[in-house]
């Protein structure tokens, strides 16, 4: 087969395949002109940065540039030597070189992702490095006698190698003990896990409030005449053109203790004013407001793939005998399966990383794994440990993708 | 075409209105009886209101008046599922996320019925329609001729007595089409079921029926074998409706009981046989088909009436030629002739005598 068409030649002579790609060239060149911009900006806006901030959490050279002695000593030695006098005579050059260079705070930050309370240690001994004389080891034991733990001397090792998989670790709610074996946090401090546990579950759960929600507005709007169809499309587009601000708002203005619901309620006496209902500010605000934030994400898919379902499915099913019911059951909700998977495939990714309205309405308990990421990447600075959770997030979605491939087959997915 | 003892028919249509928006009816006063075993067609342009006739028989749409009994009984509150009526739709309606043998188990199962005695009716209906071989593709994966064979097997495996079809060919190419219904023909006789079928192309209507109705603005113009219907229309619609037809617009002269003369535009004066023409003075349309015109005089029936006409233009169709002629002031009059060997050879701007016997003269209601 591939032997007779590599023998094929035009009129002339040429070999086909080469007649065919010359005559295809210019239309090829346009078309790849025509991507080109499209291409570049999302290289440039999405490729790089993204791959940048996600090598940030497995790349972290503060502390190896800043202390460059203690690098070399940590690569003479290995792990378990306990630090003797060349290891704290290389610490007080580096405490010299960071107080010329002025890193003593940032190495100190690094230092402190791993144990509490070290960068003032760092800070304050970078501040009196140049009344350091030997023997060093008496000398800076004296400055603080912190400086003898051996959590230091371990977390300074493991940070002393820019490339690094702690803050994958650490994302993970994992650890290193002095001996440097992989161990889980203290009980208390466990609470990125519980966060992913929690952002998927209140995902699903949006995704599935979502789905029930949408799926008879979906179905009126592929069933009623265009003119009416329309008015209500309007209403389902309503909250996309709206800020995303305003509506949280009118959440919050409908559903807080002193609001619309709980007042009326209050008035009607179904509870009396000690009982007003939380309804925001924890999970459930953020379940309320996403469902609703979310909703046109699944109306679209599926009011697409409805409008294609011909009404004389349903009636054949009908007339060959099935209930209304059954005919839905067997016939009708079948063929929506397209739909409903595009639409919860979008509305679960979306949910799992939506950051703004958790942030607005989600109280303490209500927080989602994005807000953390954010609280890394604004409040503790540590950004590589938001890249690492941020790089777990877009493995497991990643994953659900294919999952979802497996499964459902993405050439059945409708989008719109 | 049998009908119950008592006189009645199996499907009953009794003084059954149609309107959707409560302003205009769409169904006007129709009463219909189908006997058991009919083939009947329900014939005429869209929205003449036989798309709604059947759905109104299905079930999908209620009568806004009237009853509709089946075998007897009023099924106007039955719901579509228990009327127990075949139905085989335009778009053939197959389920496209089921194969070709669970589309045929669906009325099976959702009837209760048992594995074994469901793949036994399956092979049958598959076998049918000569489709046995392709129980496990997918409606996708057929061509629009097979896709149709199956879906008349999916409405005909569950045994019903009264089976309706909604245009069931207007997809297929016309080849097909004709194949096809013939073999539709043929199952109705074999298996003595009911059908009610509704088509806008009069040649199937003819070519299948029993009986035709044909539907224009709400109300059966005319009901009558497919033989009445082409040679004796009872008015102008269904005359051009079935078939080509020639119309010379006149006035009644005289009106006896088998025979009217009638005098056309310029004057000249005919015989034609009266239908639905009343009183003398009135207005009317005189149909002839184009097949009944001679032009040689030695063809010419006794008793034809002879007219002058001019050719106007000679086409070539294979099996016949077709001239368009000029009469009586008239354009358009078409005469059809047989493409035999030797025929006389016309050619435009030719004069010459046609005529035709008076009782293909129809003398119908100016419409």
């Amino acid at each position: 087969m591939t032997d007779a068409t590599a023998s094929l030649t035009t009129a002339d002579g040429k070999p086909l395949k080469a007649a065919l790609a010359a005559s295809q060239a210019r239309a090829k060149r346009k078309a790849l002109m025509l991507v080109a911009p499209l291409f570049l900006f999302v290289v440039i806006t999405f490729v790089i940065p993204i791959g940048q901030m996600l090598f940030q959490s497995i790349y972290n050279p503060t502390f190896s540039d800043a202390a460059p002695a203690l690098d070399e000593w940590f690569g003479a030695n290995p792990q378990g030597t306990v630090p003797d006098e060349a290891a704290f005579a290389a610490l007080a050059a580096d405490l010299k070189l960071m107080r010329e260079e002025r890193t003593a705070g940032a190495a100190g930050t690094r230092i402190n992702y791993d144990v509490a309370g070290t960068r003032s240690l760092f800070t304050a001994a970078a501040r009196r490095a140049d009344d350091l004389a030997p023997p060093y080891r008496e000398a800076i034991l004296a400055l603080n006698e912190d400086w003898g733990d051996p959590m230091i001397w371990r977390a300074m090792r493991s940070a002393s190698s820019a490339f690094t998989p702690d803050f994958y670790l650490a994302a993970l709610d994992m650890t290193r003990d002095e001996a440097g074996k992989i161990v889980q946090v203290e009980e208390r401090q466990r609470v990125y896990k519980k966060l992913f546990g929690r952002t998927l579950m209140l995902s699903g759960l949006i995704t599935v409030l979502c789905m029930l929600l949408a799926f008879p507005i979906a179905h009126l709007l592929a069933t009623l005449p265009l003119a009416k169809s329309n008015i209500l499309m309007i209403l389902v587009l309503l909250p996309f053109w709206t800020s995303l601000l305003v509506r949280s708002t009118a959440w919050i203005v409908l559903l807080q203790q002193q609001g619309v619901i709980n007042s009326a309620l209050v008035a009607l006496g179904i509870i009396d004013d000690q009982g007003r209902i939380a309804m925001i500010y924890n999970q459930a605000g953020t379940i309320i407001a996403m469902t609703h934030i979310l909703l046109p994400f699944m109306v679209l898919p599926l009011y697409s793939v409805m409008r294609t379902i011909p009404p004389s499915y349903v009636r054949a099913a009908r007339s060959l005998g099935a209930s209304s019911w059954t005919a839905f059951r067997r016939v009708y909700l079948p063929q929506t399966l397209p739909g409903i998977a595009a639409g919860a495939l979008l509305v679960f990714i979306l949910a799992v990383g939506y950051y703004i309205t958790p942030a607005l309405v989600g109280g303490a308990d209500g927080q989602l794994i994005s807000n953390l990421i954010a609280f890394h990447m604004q409040k503790s600075l540590n950004w590589s440990l938001a890249a690492a959770l941020a790089g777990l997030l877009l493995g497991g979605i990643l994953l659900l993708y294919w999952l979802y491939d497996r499964l459902v087959g993405i050439d059945k997915m409708k989008l719109g | 075409m049998t009908t119950a003892a008592n006189g009645e028919g199996f499907v009953v249509f009794d003084r059954v209105q149609k309107s959707y928006d409560g302003e205009t009816l769409v169904v006007k006063d129709l009463n219909l009886s189908v006997g058991k075993g009919e083939f009947l067609t329900m014939l005429g342009p869209s929205g003449s209101g036989k798309t709604t006739c059947l759905m109104m028989l299905a079930g999908f749409e209620t009568a806004t008046h009237g009853e509709i009994r089946l075998g007897g009984t009023n099924i106007n509150m039955v719901p579509p599922h228990k009327r127990g009526i075949g139905m085989v739709f335009q778009n053939y309606a197959l389920f496209p996320h089921m194969s070709v043998g669970e589309n045929l188990a669906f009325p099976l199962e959702v009837r209760g019925m048992g594995k074994s005695e469901r793949e036994t009716k399956i092979k049958r209906a598959l076998d049918m329609v000569q489709m046995g071989s392709f129980i496990n593709r997918r409606p996708a994966q057929l061509s629009g001729g097979q896709q149709q064979r199956i879906a008349l097997a999916r409405a005909l495996v569950f045994d019903p007595e009264l089976v309706l079809m909604d245009e069931p060919l207007g997809a297929l190419d016309k080849q097909l089409r004709e194949h096809m219904q013939f073999e539709i023909k043929h199952l109705h006789e074999s298996l003595g079921i009911t059908v009610v079928y509704v088509t806008h192309d009069q040649g199937e209507a003819l070519t299948m029926s029993d009986r035709v109705a044909v539907f224009n603005d709400g109300r059966i113009q005319q009901l009558a074998p497919p033989e009445d219907l082409y040679e004796r229309p009872e008015n102008s619609f269904v005359a051009q409706f079935i078939g080509e037809n020639n119309k010379l617009p006149g006035t009644i002269e005289e009106l006896g009981a088998d025979k009217a003369l009638v005098r056309l535009a310029n004057g000249e004066l005919i015989d034609a046989t009266p239908v639905n023409v009343t009183e003398k003075g009135q207005k009317t349309l005189v149909s002839i088909r184009p097949e009944r015109v001679e032009f040689k005089p030695e063809m010419m029936p006794p008793g034809a009436h002879m007219i002058g006409a001019e050719v106007l233009e000679v086409i070539y169709m294979g099996d016949i030629l077709r001239a368009r002629l000029r009469v009586a002031g008239s354009d358009d009059f078409v005469m059809k002739m047989r493409n035999t060997l030797g025929q006389t050879k016309l050619s435009p701007g030719q004069s010459l005598k046609i005529g035709w016997h008076p009782q293909d003269a129809r003398a119908l209601d100016p419409l």
